[in-house]
């Protein structure tokens, strides 16, 4: 991560304990116990994070340190060349432990598999292993203010002068944790006079970006992923434009792989609340043995819906497993319509199973100051119908049926 | 052959920046403005004026990126019958 995060960093780390040096160390270990250490550092700071609306260093130094960033890049690179379906399996670990936490992770990983998959070139190769080693955190830009929530709609452009550099002014509504990343990708019309929809993606250093704050960050959940409002102006080189069409590479992975992750981080807080719900259960079983307690048939009943959340999740992301680049099967309309299905379907799901989740709970989880509180989760989960609009997707999937002859596989 | 009808359901449909009676026959249409969106309208409006029905696997991308990958198509279809 960046200079400035190491500097603060270093106020809860050993400072001597630099961890670029540790890399192969941290290697021995298995992923599931790395991220069984970092899933501890995620839960003791998520209520101060919550709190004070301020990005999950402790979490994320941890991450870093644990070479969780670079999970996806080939082991030539120095990755560990992971499967999408091993990485939101992470991203729900973080969603149980702290919802801003799993975002953040889930969006930086987003922003990988598009460089993975769709970086076909020495310069994205390099950039892949600058990446690894450094143990960079990347952000992304796409919604723009003026262009109604659709990220597969730019009025930015890339300006190109004389010398192979580019010049980029993005008004941006949202940025999540523009501050703390190391890179940001972002969106923009392929050239001032190319159509809204002709974009590409730009990789921009956060050190030759200039960003100015233009709204505050104090929302009702998820708010340690830091996203308030920001005019992007960035220079770089005309090589760090993506190879490919950003229509292509949001259709093939990263509009699948932001709903696969998303959703991976949405199930961790559903089941984090079922959790608790059984916790409550199991104790007031305790109380008097030989009755079940009245929760216990919501409890019954709650496991099936997590069941089916379950799978959806995991069904979607064998299919990109399943599907590299270029195959046929991402192009096709069943396939979209299961990974819009899967967003929608998500977001809603993890609203519903928390709701039914605290009634179970009764009071004990309605209260703030209590180990069973559904406070955070109830107010995390709101933000999830709203990261692109539930609405929007399923109007895409409305017109999608309309030509659809093969239903959902 | 197809060139004037398919002209006619893009001018009606594509909702290109450029007229779409100057577009060439090999442009890619969706760089010249041609959302998702726009191109399923443009599907049904070809199904509609060749009386077809594209199947499945003609419903990609490549299929549509073309007045001449649309002619290319139409006419396999019509070869069919």
């Amino acid at each position: 991560m960046t200079q400035d995060t190491a500097t603060r960093e270093s106020t809860t780390e050993d400072a001597g304990n630099h961890v670029a040096d540790g890399i192969s160390d941290v290697r021995d270990r298995s992923l599931e116990e790395r991220v069984t250490e970092v899933v501890a550092v995620a839960k003791e700071f998520a209520d101060a994070v919550d709190r004070d609306a301020r990005f999950p260093m402790e979490a994320m130094s941890a991450i870093a340190k644990q070479g969780l960033l670079s999970l996806l890049i080939p082991t030539e690179e120095g990755g560990e060349e992971c499967t999408i379906t091993e990485v939101a399996s992470v991203c729900r670990q973080l969603g149980r432990a702290c919802s801003s936490t799993g975002l953040i992770y889930a969006m930086h990983q987003n922003q990988l598999a598009g460089l993975v998959r769709h970086g076909d070139n020495e310069r994205f190769a390099q950039h892949r292993r600058r990446i690894a080693a450094e143990k960079l955190l990347v952000a992304s830009s796409t919604t723009e203010i003026g262009i109604g929530g659709d990220v597969r709609r730019s009025t930015c452009a890339v300006e190109p002068d004389d010398n192979g550099n580019f010049h980029l002014e993005k008004n941006a509504p949202v940025i999540s944790y523009a501050e703390y990343a190391d890179i940001i990708m972002v969106t923009a019309r392929k050239s001032v006079e190319a159509a809204p929809n002709d974009q590409v993606m730009v990789l921009v250093e956060r050190s030759a970006t200039k960003l100015e704050q233009t709204r505050a960050w104090d929302p009702l959940g998820f708010r340690g992923t830091c996203s308030p409002g920001w005019i992007l102006n960035a220079d770089g080189s005309a090589e760090d434009i993506m190879p490919q069409p950003f229509e292509r590479i949001s259709a093939h992975t990263m509009l699948p792989c932001a709903h696969i992750f998303w959703a991976s981080v949405w199930l961790g807080m559903a089941e984090e609340s079922v959790r608790k719900a059984r916790v409550y259960v199991q104790k007031a079983a305790r109380k008097s043995p030989g009755t079940t307690p009245p929760g216990a048939l919501r409890l019954a009943e709650l496991g099936i819906h997590l069941q089916a959340f379950q799978s959806y999740v995991s069904d979607a992301a064998r299919a990109i497993d399943d599907n590299p680049p270029g195959s046929d099967e991402l192009d096709s309309i069943p396939f979209t319509i299961r990974m819009n299905g899967l967003k929608v379907y998500a977001s809603e799901q993890v609203v519903d199973i928390i709701n039914r989740a605290m009634l179970i709970t009764g009071i004990e989880g309605y209260r703030l100051d209590s180990d069973l509180s559904m406070g955070r989760l109830m107010r995390d989960a709101r933000g999830a119908a709203l990261m692109v609009n539930n609405d929007r997707i399923l109007n895409h999937t409305a017109s999608l049926e309309l030509i659809n002859r093969r239903g959902t596989k | 052959m197809h060139e004037d009808t398919i002209r006619q359901v893009l001018t009606e449909h594509a909702r290109l920046s450029a007229d779409a009676s100057s577009v060439g026959t090999q442009d890619d249409l969706y760089a010249a403005g041609m959302t998702s969106h726009a191109s399923v309208n443009v599907m049904l409006g070809l199904e509609d004026a060749f009386d077809i029905e594209f199947p499945d696997e003609m419903l990609r991308r490549g299929t549509f990126e073309s007045i001449s990958s649309i002619s290319t198509a139409i006419g396999s279809l019509e070869g069919q019958e």
